[in-house]
């Protein structure tokens, strides 16, 4: 389904991906982990097509097409999501408003009819029990006043209605009590399907308690550092990244 | 253009021509005789002068206008679209600053209230309302003030004793008509709130017919002690015609004032906006939105002033400019010596969607007292590419992105608007005028 080689990219002039190679099937939950400026982000941010920055070398191949080549909104339409870490305040516009016109953006690209207001409305509530979203904080203004908990919630709550193929989801963990990451989880747990994959980036193990992945990938100075199944991520619980970051580094001058 | 004529003859020989035919009021005569001589010292405002800096207004001095026709015919049905809310509302027609009963249907009202023709309420000789007029609009300092109150014919009036609720909106709409020249209408409106009472009143202003037209409105507003205002101006004027108007506000002990300032149309628009906080707890929130494009020019003037101790005022402006339209924003705040404990914050944002539209914000605050809390902020900026960024990641296309966030800009300020029909009729003619209409409003 998406097939990343050699992937670099940089922002103002710094190269922060070096070389990423990654595959993903269908039905498959990768994680990505690793230190705080490895370039995790950016992936995701390069992945979702944000134009700040520039793949200087590499392809992504997405169902056999260049992802890269496709406008952030066109790769939504072809089934890619990014559930944002700080995902955006929008004033006077609410949830339930812009979704509905991104979903009918969607369905029309891909030949699907359009929801009207009830059939929407319908399938808003059926998506919003399972975030546990509350109906109320869907007509307020998109994320304006919403706690860190509600915005995650809410991202999660989108890609439920949108029913992406490939969900990428950017530190979806970062400032949640446990409460709320065990709705967070247990909603996307409930969406995985032989059919969609994920990208679950996130600095801790205790997110993958939850959603558990097939595959646990280490993002190191923006290349993967090392591979392995979940206990990979138990490791570095243990361990830190430390060990991953000085083995890298020692390696680069040779490979570079 | 070049005139021997003076722009202000033909303004200075209709004030001859209508004293001349008018049953004068005994009071009000020397009112208007000392306007028109003010405005006949002064003339129009020119850029020269500090409070119309960026406001030219030589367009209006340099047309022609026709006093406009009193007998206009107007169809019923080409009101119809202004309206809001059903049959719950008053409803006062003001045709080219006449008061038309026949389109009005005012409805039954408490005993006490008075709702319709200013013209005939002052003519009844009401103390009241003759003690209020043209006390608060300055017709010494403000040109087109002078020019309204000597020139006004009529108009609207609101009288509510103490204690009287008014539970229906008191909907007053402006119509400026004008079929083959270019007409003036100086519609003038007096709205006194007895203490403790409580109304809500909409003034739409609107251009019909083929000409351009000015309006030249003056609204004075008298909340006394307790007395609870909701007061909406909605600007819609066609994108030829001129408006200049002031709404002059005073508010007694304990009362509130909560104004919304809609500009969607007109050419050139001017709306000053004055309001005195008269006595200890008042409080007063302006509202405003204005949405423009073409070569459009709107210029929001406003002065509060805090005349006594613990008074709030607000102030929250939002702008959308775009083509090579033009806004300026004028935020004066007073606070007199002794009011002390006031609470005063101001805020223009404004959102330019265009590399030739322009903005000016201008935020004065003036203060003589030493233990108060005054605050300003002004933003001026383009459509956020992080929210760009993120309604995209969700399927929608550039421009409609562009659009839902134009649109959400301005619809925070709607929600503003607490009657609701007037809300949603604001809502649908923002979207008419959104530069594509790629936003689609259904209820949800």
């Amino acid at each position: 389904m998406l097939e990343i080689r050699n992937l670099h990219a940089q922002v103002d002039g710094h190269e922060i991906l070096r070389g990423i190679n990654l595959t993903v099937r269908p039905g498959e939950v990768h994680s990505i982990m690793g230190p705080n400026g490895s370039g995790k982000s950016t992936l995701s941010q390069v992945l979702a097509g944000r134009e700040t920055y520039v793949v200087t070398d590499g392809e992504v191949l997405y169902n056999g097409r260049n992802l890269l080549e496709l406008a952030a909104d066109e790769r939504a339409c072809e089934g890619v999501f990014l559930a944002f870490q700080y995902p955006v305040e929008i004033p006077g516009v609410s949830t339930n408003y812009f979704l509905r016109a991104a979903l009918n953006s969607v369905r029309k690209y891909r030949g699907q009819d359009e929801l009207d207001a009830m059939d929407f409305l319908k399938l808003v509530r059926e998506k919003a029990r399972l975030v546990e979203i509350d109906d109320k904080l869907l007509n307020r203004s998109l994320n304006e006043g919403f706690s860190g908990g509600e915005k995650k919630r809410n991202e999660v709550f989108q890609m439920a209605v949108l029913e992406p193929a490939l969900a990428i989801l950017d530190e979806t963990d970062s400032g949640l009590d446990i409460d709320a990451l065990r709705i967070v989880a247990d909603g996307v747990n409930k969406l995985r399907s032989p059919e969609r994959a994920f990208l679950v980036i996130t600095h801790y193990q205790r997110l993958l308690n939850y959603i558990v992945p097939d595959h646990v990938h280490v993002l190191i100075d923006g290349r993967i550092a090392r591979s392995g199944g979940k206990e990979l991520a138990l490791e570095l619980e243990e361990k830190g990244y430390g060990w991953l970051e000085k083995e890298a580094r020692r390696v680069e001058p040779v490979s570079a | 253009m070049l005139t021997t004529k003076d722009a202000r003859d033909s303004y200075l020989a209709a004030f001859e021509a209508v004293e001349a035919s008018r049953a004068v009021a005994g009071w009000l005569a020397p009112i208007r005789k000392a306007a028109i001589a003010r405005f006949a010292e002064v003339g129009f405002p020119s850029l020269r002068n500090e409070d119309w800096k960026y406001t030219d207004v030589s367009p209006i001095a340099d047309t022609e206008f026709r006093w406009a026709a009193l007998n206009e015919r107007l169809h019923p049905g080409s009101l119809e679209p202004h309206w809001v809310g059903g049959t719950d509302v008053h409803r006062l027609v003001v045709v080219n600053g006449r008061y038309r009963g026949t389109l009005s249907s005012v409805g039954s009202l408490p005993r006490g209230v008075r709702i319709g023709s200013l013209a005939a309420a002052l003519q009844d000789g009401a103390d009241r309302l003759q003690a209020e007029f043209a006390r608060l609009a300055d017709y010494r300092g403000r040109p087109f003030t002078a020019l309204n109150t000597a020139l006004f014919e009529d108009g609207a009036v609101v009288f509510l004793p103490p204690e009287t609720v008014i539970e229906w909106p008191i909907h007053v709409l402006y119509v400026t008509l004008g079929s083959a020249e270019p007409v003036v209408a100086h519609p003038r409106t007096l709205i006194v709130a007895g203490a403790n009472s409580r109304l809500t009143v909409i003034e739409s202003f609107v251009s019909l017919g083929d000409a351009p037209c000015l309006t030249n409105a003056v609204t004075e507003i008298v909340a006394e002690d307790g007395a609870r205002i909701d007061h909406y101006k909605a600007g819609q004027d066609n994108d030829d015609s001129f408006h200049v108007g002031e709404t002059a506000a005073r508010l007694g002990r304990d009362s509130a004032v909560r104004s919304h300032v809609v500009t969607l149309g007109g050419r050139l628009v001017r709306n000053e906006y004055h309001a005195v906080l008269d006595g200890e707890g008042g409080d007063c929130t302006i509202h405003g939105l204005y949405l423009l494009n073409g070569r459009q020019h709107v210029d929001n003037h406003l002065r509060v002033e805090h005349g006594r101790p613990h008074c709030t005022s607000r102030e929250f402006f939002k702008g959308v400019l775009a083509d090579q339209s033009r806004g300026v924003f004028t935020g004066r705040i007073y606070v007199a010596e002794d009011a002390q404990k006031t609470d005063a914050k101001q805020t223009h944002m404004s959102l330019l969607l265009s590399e030739e539209a322009r903005v000016e914000s201008r935020p004065q605050l003036e203060i003589f007292a030493d233990d108060v809390r005054c605050t300003h902020g002004a933003t001026i900026g383009q459509v956020d590419d992080e929210a760009l960024f993120y309604l995209r990641t969700r399927g929608l296309d550039a421009d409609a992105a562009r659009n839902l966030l134009v649109y959400g800009f301005a619809e925070d300020s709607l929600q503003q608007v607490r009657y609701e029909p007037l809300r949603r009729h604001l809502e649908k003619r923002l979207l008419d005028r959104l530069p594509q209409a790629v936003v689609r409003r259904d209820e949800l």
